[in-house]
């Protein structure tokens, strides 16, 4: 057993785990944060997809030891209270899920997408960007729609800050 | 999967004294094709020795025309580095369609070269630019580095630190992937530098990467995309199995090819 130290969604959090503990699990199942999701077993679908140290991975596919001493942000800390955050929002908004089982891991590569692409998002490319993500359900046509609609509110919201 | 003891290597030389103290340890960079493999116990060391926060393996040097990554390096920094992209975008252009943005994220260049995956990108890139493959040992030549299906030249203690190539006149490449796996189902990398050409293609191989002549000798005749109209590559050395056979394979090299040759004239 080892003992891990780690920033989730802006705390520090420490536990034990054993070297075998995959990132996926540590959240779940010893910190409770069960909207990172697990989909598959092939590192394929990226249901599990969070933040690490600002980049996008696969939660399943890292152990929590290569964690310690990172900075994760998942589904649960991408909005700071009450107000969605935009790309939620959007999700909200253009339809762009059915069941849902997908959406945290769609979330998030998508807020990773929209930060890599500060000149704007076209079809083809946010349709690329999801490689890593599969959806049962929607088609993706409403998930890409939603991901260009939050691109335009992103980009639009930081402009006018700066 | 089964446990495993974990280590964080600061240096070269600390990973390679963790692997040598563990009974059957493993050096772990990206891990993601070794903790996929873990998870479905086909690999099962007892030691992992983790390379990701080794500050000498990530780095990337472009001086004039010789091109150093060093192993650590993820596919994501080799495709955003704007070094590589001036000398050489056609491997910016490769490791941009490695797998996903989660996976660029954290599979390194190392990673992939020492797994030999027989339908991985890297491995043809590597080939064509007649690279070097810089160890903690020694220097090997790309030709002499890829064994097999999964076989390198690799001793099971040897570490690689970088990558060397010297960046071409011209390069391109071209990939089918397999449209689940994203993986190549035949890639496609061609080099020309003065008189020199080499196009070696991965995915189609029975062992893996090779060096296709049928190709080179059109391509030297004369670097354009008609001189490969009317080639035809034997099918009796690639690979068939679920997803394409020989045949569908050989076509795809000179379709392939196709591409990476319009690439590569811009
Ligand atoms: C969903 C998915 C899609 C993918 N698609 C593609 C694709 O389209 N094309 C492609 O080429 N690849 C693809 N990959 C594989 C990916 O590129 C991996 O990153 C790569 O094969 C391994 O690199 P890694 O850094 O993750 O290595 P690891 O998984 O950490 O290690 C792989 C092996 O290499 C050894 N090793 C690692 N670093 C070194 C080193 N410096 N010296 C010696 N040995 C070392 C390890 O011990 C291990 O045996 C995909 C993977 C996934 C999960
Ligand atoms: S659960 Fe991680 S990729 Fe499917
Ligand atoms: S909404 Fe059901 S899997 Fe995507």
């Amino acid at each position: 057993m080892t003992d891990v130290t780690m920033t989730v969604n802006g705390k520090t959090v420490s536990g034990t785990v054993e070297g075998r503990t995959l990132l996926v699990q540590f959240l779940r199942d010893s910190l409770g944060l069960t909207g990172t999701h697990v989909g598959c077993e092939t590192s394929q679908c990226g249901a599990c997809t969070i933040h690490m140290d600002g980049q996008s991975v696969k939660s399943c596919s890292m152990l929590a030891v290569q964690a310690d001493g990172a900075s994760i942000t998942t589904i649960e800390g991408l909005s700071d209270g009450g107000e969605l955050h935009p790309v939620q929002a959007a999700f909200r908004e253009h339809h762009g899920l059915q069941c849902g089982f997908c959406t945290p891991g769609m979330i998030m590569a998508a807020t990773d997408m929209i930060r890599r692409h500060p000149e704007g998002l076209d079809e083809n490319t946010v349709r690329e960007e999801l490689e890593g993500n599969i959806c049962r359900c929607t088609g993706y046509h409403n998930i890409v729609k939603a991901i260009m609609a939050a691109s335009e509110a992103v980009n639009t919201a930081s402009s006018r800050a700066a | 999967m089964y446990d495993v003891t974990y280590h964080r290597a600061g240096s070269v030389q600390e990973a390679l004294d963790l692997l040598e103290s563990a009974d059957d340890g493993k050096f772990l960079a990206g891990g993601q094709t070794l903790i996929p493999a873990m998870k479905t116990r086909l690999a099962a060391p007892s030691d992992l020795v983790d390379l990701r926060h080794i500050a000498e393996l990530q780095t990337i040097s472009v001086a004039g025309k010789t091109v150093t990554i060093g192993a650590g390096t993820t596919h994501a920094k080799v495709a955003a580095n704007s070094e590589i992209g001036s000398v050489c975008p056609a491997l910016s252009h490769l490791a941009a369609l490695i797998g996903d943005p989660q996976v660029r994220h954290m599979g390194t260049i190392g990673g992939s070269l020492a797994n030999n995956d027989p339908a991985a990108d890297y491995p043809a890139a590597m080939l064509a630019l007649a690279a070097t493959i810089v160890t903690s040992k020694r220097e090997i030549a790309a030709r002499d580095f890829f064994i097999g299906l999964f076989e390198t030249a690799l001793d099971e203690d040897e570490l690689i630190t970088a990558i060397r190539f010297e960046a071409p006149e011209k390069a391109g490449y071209g990939k089918f992937p397999n449209p689940a796996s994203r993986y190549a189902m035949t890639g496609v990398f061609v080099v020309q530098d003065g008189e020199t050409v080499r196009a070696a293609v991965t995915g189609a191989g029975d062992d893996g990467v090779f060096l296709c002549s049928e190709l080179e000798s059109a391509l030297s005749a004369d670097f354009s995309a008609a001189a490969l109209d009317g080639i035809t590559v034997p099918a009796d050395s690639l690979m068939t199995d679920i997803h394409a056979s020989a045949d569908y394979r050989a076509s795809l090299i000179v379709a392939m090819a196709r591409r990476a040759v319009t690439m590569a004239i811009g």
